[in-house]
């Protein structure tokens, strides 16, 4: 396919602004439509649930690029404005205003939407965290809050609980993992995490999926667990709250949900495209001719694993949108990226390189966990590592994960040159 | 082209680092970016591009015409 007259980027937060400064920086010239819903200039999302959220970093500090390096870009960004149709055919996209948008490559950025549980809607009091508005609104009632409940044991629930427990507010840590982030970290660095968590103060529920809430006067006054008989026999002990179905009610004067984000495909239903937990693409993140997807809601075929991929990941954003960008100008490049991500809790900064299983073994390759900095490898059961994990290490961690990139590189392709005699 | 980097921002993937590595480097404790050449010759100028594109924490300023 010839470089395209004109490409529209539907979604202006990471992925999307990725999008649009890597066609520039690799020369294109042509016309350029950066399509987003929030009103605001795009903005970082990794600080809300930790700077922002603290109060330490003014909401503007969020913000990815200045207003004179936007206006470098030379692209039209439409702001404020929801794309609400595609037709992947055409690559026509309708707006929220009526308006149509038709290019000759369009990039779908869209991220995702804050998972909401349904017991846990229709009460004050319930916060979640996905945009810059969440976050302002959350840290005005945490500042007011005597006891916090976190739903949701992940990654970002985890963050929100550490900041609020920073914040001086009592706060419960309640999902259904044995220990935070045991999904991302595997047991044994998510049993240190949750060590880290309680020496802090955070209360910790394990295996105790939320399923419901309690109000009153249409205000949020507890959730309720589902937990098992030990459990709940040790909470009450512990706080002394009342067990009601075999689970328990956690009291709480705010509720965070932090159970994950939900693809932002609701308006492709209709687009011809595939969606299944994201919008399907090929290794190219190419989901139709001249549609591609970049970002959380890109499922992309990832060749070095052999499996279909959706990563959440801020460096994610970034690179993919780069290759898309490549790709777009006529590159043909598959996306086989080494999968990273980082939090800060406590001051403890984790690094993660590759997807470590649950289960897999750890070893640690680099300092101490006595010394609180230290590198672990994960290896498989034929002894090949599968990840990487820095725990306040960062440069040493990235080191290591260079022994990493076999795992994930993508087969070479067949071709005569590189066919061995 | 004059660089500067915000060291507060820094999360430390050091992903500039692997793209122009006579630019920048990380500290050894704690992975925050090191500046090593702040008005770089031109031919690492579009490693510095890059880098401040994909950084992940928006912590690489550049300046193009000082």
């Amino acid at each position: 396919m010839s470089t395209p007259s004109d490409v529209l980027v539907v979604g202006a937060s990471a992925a999307g602004l990725a999008v649009t400064e890597s066609l520039r920086r690799k020369g294109y010239r042509g016309r350029i439509t950066l399509l987003g819903e929030e009103a605001g200039a795009p903005y970082d999302r990794p600080p809300l649930s930790k700077q922002v959220l603290a109060g330490t970093w003014e909401a503007e500090r969020t913000q990815l690029r200045t207003r004179d390096v936007l206006d470098a870009l030379d692209a039209e960004l439409v702001l404020g404005e929801r794309a609400v149709a595609l037709d992947a055919a055409t690559r026509t996209v309708r707006t929220g205003s009526g308006a149509e948008l038709r290019a000759e490559a369009v990039v779908l950025a869209t991220g995702l939407h804050a998972r909401r549980l349904p017991g846990l809607s229709g009460a004050a009091g319930v916060h979640v965290l996905r945009t810059l508005d969440d976050a302002g609104r959350l840290r005005e009632e945490l500042l007011k809050a005597e006891r916090v409940v976190v739903v949701g044991d992940g990654v970002l629930g985890a963050e929100i609980a550490a900041t609020a427990r920073l914040m001086g507010a009592d706060v419960t840590l309640a999902g259904p993992q044995t220990a935070p982030m045991r999904a991302q970290l595997g047991d044994d660095v998510a049993q240190l995490l949750a060590a880290l968590h309680s020496e802090h103060g955070v209360r910790l529920r394990p295996d105790s999926p939320v399923d419901g809430l309690e109000t009153a006067g249409g205000r949020v006054t507890g959730v309720r667990t589902v937990g098992d008989v030990r459990t709940v026999t040790d909470v009450r002990a512990a706080v002394g709250d009342r067990p009601v179905g075999g689970g328990e009610v956690l009291r709480a004067d705010l509720v965070v949900e932090a159970v994950g984000g939900i693809p932002a495909t609701d308006w492709l239903t209709d687009s011809g495209l595939v969606l299944r937990d994201g919008v399907v693409c090929d290794s190219r993140c190419r989901a139709a001719d001249g549609v591609y997807a970049a970002g959380d809601v890109a499922r992309f075929h990832h060749e070095g694993l052999g499996r279909s991929l959706r990563l959440e990941n801020r460096t994610n954003a970034t690179e993919q949108a780069t290759l898309v960008a490549a790709n777009i100008l006529g590159e043909d490049r598959p996306y086989s990226p080494v999968p990273y991500f980082w939090t800060d809790q406590f001051g403890v900064r984790i690094q993660v390189y590759g997807l470590p299983a649950p289960t897999a073994t750890v070893r640690i390759v680099e300092g101490a966990v006595e010394q609180g900095r230290f590198v672990a490898r994960y290896v498989d059961n034929e002894d090949r590592p599968v990840a990487v994990l820095g725990w306040n290490m960062p440069k040493q961690a990235r080191l290591h994960s260079q022994h990493l990139l076999g795992r994930y590189a993508p087969a070479p392709r067949p071709t005569s040159a590189a066919t061995p005699r | 082209m004059r660089i500067t980097v915000d060291e507060e921002k820094c999360c430390g993937a050091g992903q500039c680092v692997v793209i122009a590595p006579e630019v920048f480097d990380q500290r050894d404790e704690d992975g925050i970016v090191v500046l090593l050449d702040a008005a770089p010759a031109a031919d690492q100028h579009e490693g510095a591009r890059e880098s401040a594109g994909v950084c992940p924490a928006a912590a690489i300023q550049l300046h193009e015409d000082a």
